[in-house]
């Protein structure tokens, strides 16, 4: 049931090639979805532009909650490809996860089950949302934004800003890492023996289908949030 | 254990190489993303918005020429409506007027003809007492010749004279 990761030193850096070919995957497949669907764009949509133009309605709507169109129209790209980028992610590891050699190095599974890639986005994130608050505001008013509305919050901002970066990717870390080790557990009493496969059969669909959920969940609370965080950086007052 | 020390959460290791990897892969997913999938469909997004409005505008000026056209309308109709009464009114003023003149002339005729007639009466009466008077005179010189004629005696005469004027009144 152990599982290992395939570890390679390359350039002084430690790759894990499980999460550098799942990373590719996960962006190859939202790229593939994204560009079928504005293939043949048109005045009245069809099929998957309706999609598409749905994903985009709905982070518009994600954004339009949190700040005014004004400021957040230049953060629609960035959501979108979050929230797809994050949800194929989620959705990767969750029909089966591949270990392959004589360590079980595991080399299938959500990119996203990982706390160095969800930490890698959220830290992301954080460091974006200072920047356009400095770029949008001033460095003046992005100081002020810390010391506001009493000086004595400065400790508690300063924490907040790691608070946040760290729920932020161990949210969705812990969620998707969960899911696929329940999912591996009911695999392996699947395997065990007739008995098992009956038994475990049923919880196995209810746990897919509840990861599902789960991981669409987990993709609109990230893109959620880091609108959230935008607009308490770049919004005049919240 | 291995997998919390493999994630590097417990600072023993931390696949620096993931996360440079991850951030290239989301910028790239970014960049290309909104070069060839959100930008055009973000430009037909807002086209189809110009569009639309575009259609609301000329529907909207197209509803206001149709309701100025209609009020046109209902005014000239109302002006054709009031000048079809006028002319009517005048039709049958002038019919009224023109039976009246018939009347008139009938009237006159009739008052002309009426006069013709007493006229030609008149006329007729008067011829009618002239011959009566000639025929008197003649008779009256019969009578006279004829009394004179016979010397008769008192009564014969005035028998004679009253048989005469049974005669004449029979004559007339």
């Amino acid at each position: 049931m152990e599982h290992h990761a395939p570890l390679v030193d390359f350039l002084g850096l430690t790759f894990n090639l499980s999460n550098v070919l799942m990373i590719t995957i996960a962006s190859v497949i939202v790229f593939i979805i994204a560009v079928i669907g504005t293939r043949s764009l048109a005045m009245r949509p069809t099929g998957m532009q309706n999609f598409m133009e749905w994903v985009m309605d709905f982070v518009k709507g994600i954004i339009g909650s949190t700040m005014d169109w004004k400021s957040g129209g230049r953060f629609l790209t960035l959501g979108m490809t979050l929230l797809m980028y994050i949800f194929v992610s989620n959705m990767l590891g969750l029909p089966f996860a591949v270990s392959l050699g004589e360590h079980e190095n595991l080399w299938w599974k959500s990119p996203t089950a990982d706390p160095t890639i969800t930490l890698t986005l959220a830290t992301m994130i954080v460091v974006l949302t200072h920047y356009y608050g400095v770029r949008m505001k001033g460095v003046k008013e992005y100081g002020k934004g810390f010391v506001a509305p009493f000086s004595f919050m400065f400790p508690f901002k300063i924490i907040e800003e790691f608070a946040n970066t760290l729920t932020l990717g161990l949210r969705l870390y812990g969620n998707i890492f969960a899911g696929e080790i329940l999912l591996g557990l009911l695999a392996g009493l699947g395997t065990s023996g007739a008995l098992g496969a009956i038994g475990a059969f049923i919880p196995m669909m209810v746990w897919q289908g509840f990861s599902i959920f789960v991981g669409a969940i987990q993709a609109f609370i990230f893109t959620m949030l880091t609108m959230v965080y935008m607009a308490h950086k770049v919004a005049d007052d919240h | 254990m291995h997998y919390l020390v493999n994630a590097g959460i417990l600072g023993v290791e931390v696949n620096t190489g993931d996360i440079i990897f991850q951030l290239l892969a989301f910028i790239i997913l970014m960049l290309l993303l909104s070069k060839f999938a959100f930008g055009p469909l973000m430009g037909m997004m807002k086209k189809r918005e110009e569009h639309i409005a575009n259609e609301i505008e000329t529907a909207e000026k197209n509803r206001k020429e149709a309701e100025a056209f209609l009020n046109e309308q209902r005014e000239e109709m109302k002006r054709v409506r009031q000048e079809a009464h006028t002319i009517l009114e005048n039709q049958k003023k002038m019919a009224d007027q023109q039976g009246q003149e018939i009347i008139q002339a009938a009237r006159q005729e009739s008052e002309r003809m009426k006069e013709a007639a007493l006229a030609e009466i008149e006329r007729e009466k008067e011829s009618a007492v002239a011959t009566l008077r000639e025929q008197v005179a003649s008779l009256s010189v019969m009578i006279a010749s004829k009394v004179v004629e016979k010397e008769l005696k008192e009564e014969d005469q005035q028998k004679l004279i009253n048989e005469y004027l049974t005669q004449v009144g029979e004559n007339k």
